[in-house]
């Protein structure tokens, strides 16, 4: 039951299936009207916050770029989740897999910064993918050695990867000019210029752009054109019928996590090497992510939970990651909005679920069942 | 280290404190476990006791009045739970997920709240200590159990009292037949949906009291994201402790402790650093979690999983 609506039999989108498109948007309507509501009970004019936040979003050239560079990370993490979800595993360890790869990538890049960049670039992006991957795994082996519930111990290894980033970014990562200072700033150094992806266009759009729709449309086939990614999709599916049938279902859901957590990892290391070339945090949880952890399980369940899906969905989000920069200046209401309405936006698309799988599952029963008008239905048709 | 460590004053000032920390794990814990019991995972606690705990804390600070701001920190949280029960249980949406829903609301609209409303963290006077008379006075036992605020002592009479509901009264039977076998309590006539209904908003409500005690009468103070993962350990705790009340209780007794004397270490400049002892209490919940599902005690057999009548 859980899966019927979601599990579109060969994950390719229906034209006829509107629902997969039609329910998530009138819930992000219905997000961005209660939304509207929080913003009036500030005392801000809602249509002038989101006209802002459009321009903010989409105003000008470097604006789209913006919005763009904001939707790489969501993007990552939110196909990695696609692939943990149809693998039965929720994964809500974005934060920290986004974090272990960021430091993973930033050790590589510091430890050999005389490579050219053709070598240290790509060295640097694998390094954030086995961070991430590493960190998503622990949960996978936990639940499958231990059976503790990945959705907690995603959580807490969260904040464990934030603390121990903190405690490197104090110690032995910290800028070396900034050790001798009094005042020490929880930083890198800034990484070699050869080591920033290449920009695509003279604003702040980088590679990663490219490589983050790459890696939707790889998961795309990984999970629907290959027998790995049908048996992650038949453990997700159904668990018990999936061990029945000889597949190591403890393994396959090491795998759906891992590959998940390479993904948020992904997404670090294309963040340090994009954006801020160097790591860094100003010692809250959120504060290098900027909550693409939790923002890419938005975009995915925006997505349809769908590799493919999630590509518009996350530049959606980038947009409104974007626009939201430009509240305080134009209504005079903090950025914290932001994270309101991200919550909200998850609240109502989960809770929406019903209404496209009511639907979906009429339809099946519509093309399966016979009617019960039709004679032919009351005996049985036994012939082969 | 050790000696500095076993020192009297330092142990009685863990235990104190670490008694005090407990409360908000207790209430908050103690509700998820309602909620969990009839089979609901309620994951959106930590969002629910940022508001809370913001509302308390702003009643605090603008007229003073302690049971004032509880009781809208309980209502607000109260509701929080009722908005909780109707994703979970009327549109049977995925727990974990619209859990993580619950808590970016809450981070966002609690940081939004206090920016707009208070802007900077000012700190505030906490609900004052209640001295048990005679019994405050005795040596170590005094300062560690009777001479603290009231919030504490409501914590640990949750206790008892939840027990009691949870296995002596109808309410609980029907609690603990909706989580195991909901279609057989559905049978009998017990509304599913109803029992839950009361379970998460209960649990809410004690969110709410679980983020009042957090900002008024502990740190006494709001800041962004104050309850900074307390949320999600108290729903550990729930598992840790295999749903019943005492366990759960021990659970976050170990836990406060463990993080009274990582703060004890962090002020004593102990060798560790902070960061390092920070991650402790992270840590430990895994490792509970670990022992926690070793116990012959098994999960409600309906948890997270959404009631759909046959028809």
């Amino acid at each position: 039951m859980k899966n019927t609506a979601l599990d579109t039999k060969r994950g390719r989108f229906d034209p006829g299936r509107f629902n997969y498109i039609l329910v998530p948007l009138a819930a992000g309507a219905a997000a961005l009207f209660v939304g509207g509501l929080v913003l009036l009970a500030l005392g801000a004019n809602p249509i002038e916050a989101y006209i802002g936040m459009a321009q903010g979003a989409f105003g000008s050239p470097n604006a789209i770029a913006d919005s763009l560079v904001k939707a790489v990370p969501l993007l990552l993490v939110g196909v990695g989740i696609c692939i943990a979800y149809r693998g039965g595993m929720i994964n809500i360890g974005g934060e920290g897999q986004i974090v272990m790869g960021a430091l993973a990538t930033t050790a590589v890049v510091l430890a050999f910064p005389f490579l050219p960049g053709l070598v240290l670039i790509p060295l640097a992006l694998v390094a954030g993918l086995v961070g991430g991957g590493f960190w998503g795994g622990i949960a996978g082996f936990l639940k499958a050695r231990f059976k503790v519930n990945e959705v907690l111990s995603t959580v807490m290894l969260n904040a464990i990867a934030v603390q121990f980033m903190t405690f490197l970014l104090n110690g032995a990562l910290m800028d070396p000019s900034s050790v001798d200072n009094t005042i020490r700033i929880p930083q890198t150094l800034r990484f070699p210029p050869w080591a920033d992806l290449p920009r695509l266009v003279p604003t702040r759009l980088h590679f990663g752009v490219l490589l983050a729709i790459f890696a939707a449309v790889v998961v795309y086939f990984l999970l629907w054109r290959t027998s790995v990614g049908y048996r992650i999709r038949a453990v997700g599916f159904n668990m018990v019928a999936s061990k029945y049938a000889g597949i190591p279902v403890n393994r396959y859901q090491i795998l759906a996590i891992t590959l998940s957590g390479a993904l948020a990892g992904m997404a670090g290391a294309v963040e340090v090497l994009g954006v801020s070339h160097r790591l860094f945090t100003d010692g809250s949880a959120t504060g290098f992510t900027g909550s693409a952890g939790f923002n890419g399980i938005v975009a995915a369940l925006f997505g349809g939970l769908h590799p493919l899906g999630v590509i518009p969905a996350s530049f959606l989000f980038g947009a409104l990651l974007t626009g939201a920069n430009s509240l305080q200046r134009t209504v005079q209401v903090p950025g914290a909005f932001v994270t309101t309405l991200d919550g909200l936006v998850v609240i109502f698309v989960v809770a929406s679920q019903i209404w496209a799988k009511r639907r979906a599952t009429q339809r099946v029963l519509a093309e399966t069942t016979p009617r019960p008008a039709t004679p032919t239905a009351v005996t049985p048709d036994v012939t082969p | 280290m050790l000696e500095q460590l076993l020192a009297p004053a330092v142990i009685i000032g863990v235990l104190a404190s670490g008694i005090q920390l407990a409360t908000p794990y207790l209430y908050a814990s103690i509700g998820e476990m309602f909620s969990q019991v009839s089979g609901v995972l309620n994951l959106g606690l930590e969002g629910v006791m940022l508001v809370a705990a913001f509302a308390a804390y702003y009643i605090t600070w603008t007229t003073g009045n302690y049971y004032y701001a509880l009781a809208i920190a309980t209502l607000v949280g109260g509701l929080m739970g009722l908005l909780t029960a109707f994703i979970s249980v009327t549109l049977k949406a995925e727990q974990g997920i619209s859990g993580i829903g619950i808590y970016l609301f809450g981070l966002g609209l609690s940081d939004l709240l206090f920016l707009v409303m208070v802007g900077t963290p000012k700190a505030i006077d906490g609900v004052p200590r209640l001295e048990i008379p005679g019994l405050s006075d005795l040596p170590v036992l005094g300062p560690v159990l009777f001479s603290q605020n009231l919030l504490v002592y409501g914590a640990f009479a949750c206790v008892p009292l939840a027990w009691f509901i949870l296995n002596k009264t109808t309410l609980g039977l029907k609690i603990r037949a909706v989580g195991q076998t909901p279609e057989a309590a559905d049978s009998l006539g017990i509304s599913v949906s109803q029992v839950r209904y009361i379970t998460v908003t209960l649990a809410g409500a004690m969110a709410g009291i679980a983020g009042a005690s957090l900002s008024i009468a502990l740190l006494n103070i709001f800041q962004q994201n104050l309850t900074s993962g307390l949320g999600f350990i108290a729903v550990a705790l729930v598992y840790f402790g295999g749903w019943r009340p005492f366990r759960i209780m021990a659970g976050a007794l170990l836990f406060s402790m463990v993080n009274a004397l990582q703060l004890w270490i962090q002020t004593l400049g102990i060798g560790l650093p902070s960061d390092i002892a920070g991650m402790l209490p992270y840590v430990l919940t895994i490792v509970a979690l670990i022992f926690a599902a070793r116990q012959i005690v098994t999960q409600p057999t309906a948890l997270t999983k959404p009631f759909e009548r046959g028809e």
